[in-house]
C-alpha cells in the first residue's frame, strides 16, 4: 500500500509537484497518467526516496518515508525512467547484484533470479553480457532485479516505454500477474490505451496536480466522455503533450 | 554481507573485466613512467661516462705557436685537430664544443717569462659542451703550474713559495645520497602512477554510472548512500594502491639495469624502501581517491569529470617541482603536508637518510587526516539530490 498525502516539489522557481494525494492499494493496479511534464517521474522519485519533499507525506505499507527511507525502499521495487545496466556484467550477474544489496543469501538470489528469468523469458540472454542487449531485453532485466527481493509494491515508470508491439503486450501480462500476486503496482505512462486496458483505478496529473482519481469507468461518467480519450483531454484542457 | 563490500567487489570485478581501464591503470600507469625514467637516466649516465673516458677532440688554431704545450696535450689523451678558420662560428654553430686558439706572440711570451695567453673559443649556453671546457682547462691550468714551477726551481726557490693553501676535499656524499639527487624526480612518479590508478575507477563509478543511467535505479536499493560511497572509494583505492605497488616493484627491477655504481652512486631498493615507501603512500592513495571522486562527482558528465580530473593531475606536481627548485632543507612541518610528505619520505629514502619515525607517523596522520575530510565531503556531495538524476 502506497499513499501520498499533500506532496510537493519545487525546483528553483519551477513548481513540478503542487499537491498531489493519492492511494495506491494492494492487489490492484493503480496508473498515474499524464501529459509529458506533468510531474508523474517527480512525483515517483519522492516515492521511492530519491527526492526530499518539501512538503507532504509519503507512506509506504505505513511506513514514513521521510523517518525511514531505507525501510521504504526495502519494500519497494522501483523500475526508475533511467534503467542503465552494467554493460560489463551478465544479466544474471547484474540481477544478484542487486539480491546482495538488499542483504539477500546467494540461494535466495539463485532461486529468485531463475523464477524471475523463467517468467520474462530471459533464458536466452540470462548468461549474456549487458552489452549490445535490446532495448527489450535491457527492460526484461532491469524488471528482473528491481523485484529480486519479492518486494509487495512495484513502482514503473513508464515501463513499456521504447518497446516494442510483442514486448508491450508481455509487459502488460506481467503487470496483471503481480496484481495477481496480491501485490500493488503503480504505474505511470502517457498512453491512455495501456492505462485503461490495465488499471483499477487511474490517477490523472496534470501541471503538478491531481485532476481525477477514478476507476476508468467513473471517469468515464465522471466526464461524460464516451471514451477515455475524450474523458483525459476534457480533464487535462489542452491535447498538449499526448502523442501516444 | 555489508553492502559496502558488496558494491566494492562489484566495481573491482566489472572494471577488471575492462581491457581499456586493466591497461591504462595497471599497465601504463605505473610502468610507463618509471620505465621512461630509468631509460631517460641511463643514456644520461651513459654518455656522460663516455665523455669522460673518450679522448678529447680539440681543433687548435696556431699549433705551430707552442708545440710543446700542443704535444703535453696530445700525451693527455687529446685528439689535436687542425683548427678552423672561423673559430667562433664553429663553436656557435656547434661543429665544435671548444677551439683552441693561440696567438703568433706565444713563444716569444713564454720565453720572456711573461704570462703567455691562450683563448679558449666556447659557448657557455652549450650545456654539452661543459665537460669538453673543463677537462681542457684543468690539462692547461696544470701545464702553466707545472711551467711555473720549473721556472722557481731554476731561481733555487721552492715552487712551494707560490702555494700558501692547499685544499684538500671531504666530500661527505655516499654513493646513495648522489643517487637521491638524480632520483629527485621519482616520487613524482609514484604519485602520478596511484592517480592514474585510480583516475578511471573515480570516473566511471560516478559520472559514468550516472551517465549509462545506472545510478539512480543503483540508489533506489535500500542502503544508505555514504555505504555505496565506501564501496567506491574503496574499489578506486585499491586499483590506486595496486598502481603504486606495481610501480615501486617495476622501479626495482628495472633499477637494477641503471649503471649507477660506474658513476659513484648506488641504488638500494629493498623490502625496506618498498615497505616504508608503500606506508606513506597508503594513505594518499585514498585521499586522491577521494579528491578524484569528489571533482567527479561534481562533474555534469563522462566527459567533463575526465577534464577535471586531468585538470587536478597537476596538484601532486607542485611539491615536487618547489622542492627541486627552491633547494629547501627538510623542516619538520613538511611531513605534515600531504604530498609533500611524501616527496620528502621516498626522496630520504632513495639518498639512503633515515626517515625519522615520527616523522613517518606525521606524515600518516595528517594525510589520513586529510584523505577523512575529502571523504566526508564528497560523502555531503552524494547525499544531495542532484548527484542521481543523470538528464
Amino acid at each position: 500500500m502506497i499513499e501520498v498525502t499533500d506532496l510537493h516539489k519545487t525546483f528553483g522557481r519551477v513548481i513540478a509537484v503542487d499537491g498531489v494525494s493519492f492511494r495506491a492499494r494492494d492487489g490492484e493496479i493503480t496508473g498515474l497518467l499524464g501529459p509529458n511534464g506533468a510531474g508523474k517521474t517527480t512525483t515517483l522519485r519522492c516515492l521511492y526516496t530519491l527526492m526530499r519533499l518539501d512538503r507532504g507525506e509519503v507512506r509506504v505499507d505505513g511506513i514514513d518515508a521521510a523517518v525511514d527511507p531505507v525501510a521504504v525502499r526495502r519494500r519497494l521495487g522501483v523500475l526508475p525512467d533511467a534503467r542503465g545496466l552494467y554493460k560489463r556484467l551478465t544479466a544474471r550477474e547484474n540481477i544478484a547484484y542487486f539480491g546482495r544489496l538488499h542483504g539477500l543469501d546467494e540461494a535466495t538470489i539463485r532461486a529468485r533470479s531463475d523464477a524471475a528469468i523463467a517468467a520474462l523469458d530471459m533464458a536466452e540472454f540470462a548468461d549474456r553480457r549487458a552489452e549490445g542487449f535490446s532495448q527489450g531485453q535491457r527492460v526484461k532485466t532491469a524488471i528482473a532485479r528491481a523485484l529480486v527481493h519479492d518486494p509487495t509494491n512495484v513502482i514503473l515508470d513508464e515501463p513499456t516505454n521504447g518497446l516494442d508491439v510483442m514486448a508491450t503486450r508481455a509487459m502488460r501480462g506481467f503487470l496483471k500477474r503481480l496484481k495477481a500476486e496480491g501485490r500493488c503496482v503503480l504505474f505511470s505512462s502517457h498512453i491512455m490505451q495501456e492505462v485503461a486496458a490495465l488499471c483499477d483505478r487511474i490517477v490523472v496529473i496534470a501541471k503538478g496536480r491531481v485532476v481525477a482519481d477514478e476507476s476508468p469507468e467513473a471517469l468515464r461518467a465522471q466526464t461524460g466522455a464516451a471514451n477515455l480519450e475524450d474523458a483525459f483531454v476534457q480533464l487535462i484542457g489542452s491535447e498538449e503533450g499526448l502523442a501516444a | 554481507m555489508n553492502a559496502a563490500v558488496v558494491v566494492f567487489l562489484k566495481e573491482v570485478r566489472e572494471n577488471l573485466r575492462d581491457r581499456r581501464t586493466v591497461i591504462n591503470t595497471l599497465v601504463t600507469g605505473p610502468l610507463f613512467a618509471p620505465l621512461m625514467f630509468v631509460l631517460l637516466i641511463n643514456a644520461l649516465v651513459t654518455r656522460e661516462l663516455e665523455k669522460a673516458e673518450r679522448p678529447l677532440p680539440l681543433p687548435v688554431v696556431g699549433a705551430e705557436h707552442a708545440p710543446n704545450l700542443v704535444e703535453a696535450l696530445r700525451q693527455q689523451n687529446v685528439e689535436i685537430k687542425p683548427g678552423p678558420a672561423d673559430p667562433e662560428r664553429a663553436v656557435r654553430e656547434q661543429d665544435a664544443d671548444v677551439v683552441l686558439r693561440i696567438p703568433p706572440r706565444f713563444a716569444e711570451a713564454w720565453a720572456r717569462g711573461e704570462p703567455a695567453e691562450v683563448e679558449l673559443v666556447y659557448d657557455e649556453s652549450q650545456r654539452e659542451a661543459g665537460g669538453s671546457v673543463g677537462r681542457l682547462r684543468a690539462l692547461l691550468e696544470h701545464y702553466g703550474e707545472r711551467g711555473g714551477a720549473l721556472r722557481l726551481l731554476a731561481r733555487g726557490l721552492s715552487p712551494n713559495v707560490i702555494k700558501p693553501l692547499t685544499i684538500a676535499a671531504r666530500d661527505q656524499s655516499t654513493p646513495q645520497s648522489r643517487s637521491g639527487n638524480l632520483f629527485a624526480m621519482l616520487p613524482y612518479f609514484f604519485i602520478l602512477g596511484g592517480f592514474i590508478g585510480g583516475m578511471a575507477l573515480a570516473i566511471d563509478t560516478t559520472a559514468g554510472e550516472r551517465e549509462r543511467q545506472s545510478l539512480e535505479p543503483l540508489l533506489a536499493n535500500p542502503v544508505p548512500r555514504w555505504q555505496v560511497l565506501v564501496g567506491k572509494l574503496g574499489a578506486t583505492t585499491v586499483f590506486a594502491l595496486t598502481a603504486v605497488l606495481l610501480s615501486i616493484l617495476a622501479f626495482s627491477l628495472v633499477g637494477q639495469l641503471l649503471p649507477t655504481e660506474k658513476i659513484g652512486m648506488s641504488l638500494e631498493i629493498g623490502p625496506r624502501f618498498v615497505a616504508t615507501t608503500l606506508f606513506a603512500m597508503l594513505p594518499l592513495a585514498v585521499l586522491l581517491a577521494a579528491l578524484q571522486t569528489l571533482v567527479a562527482a561534481f562533474a555534469k558528465s563522462y566527459r567533463e569529470a575526465q577534464t577535471y580530473v586531468s585538470l587536478l593531475m597537476f596538484v601532486p606536481v607542485i611539491p615536487t617541482l618547489l622542492l627541486s627548485i627552491l633547494p629547501l632543507k627538510t623542516q619538520p612541518w613538511m611531513y605534515a603536508v600531504p604530498l609533500m610528505s611524501q616527496q620528502v619520505v621516498i626522496t630520504r629514502l632513495l639518498r639512503g637518510d633515515l626517515v625519522p619515525a615520527p616523522g613517518l607517523l606525521a606524515s600518516f596522520a595528517c594525510t589520513a587526516l586529510a584523505a577523512l575530510l575529502a571523504c566526508v565531503v564528497t560523502a555531503r556531495i552524494y547525499r544531495s539530490e542532484r548527484l542521481a538524476i543523470s538528464a
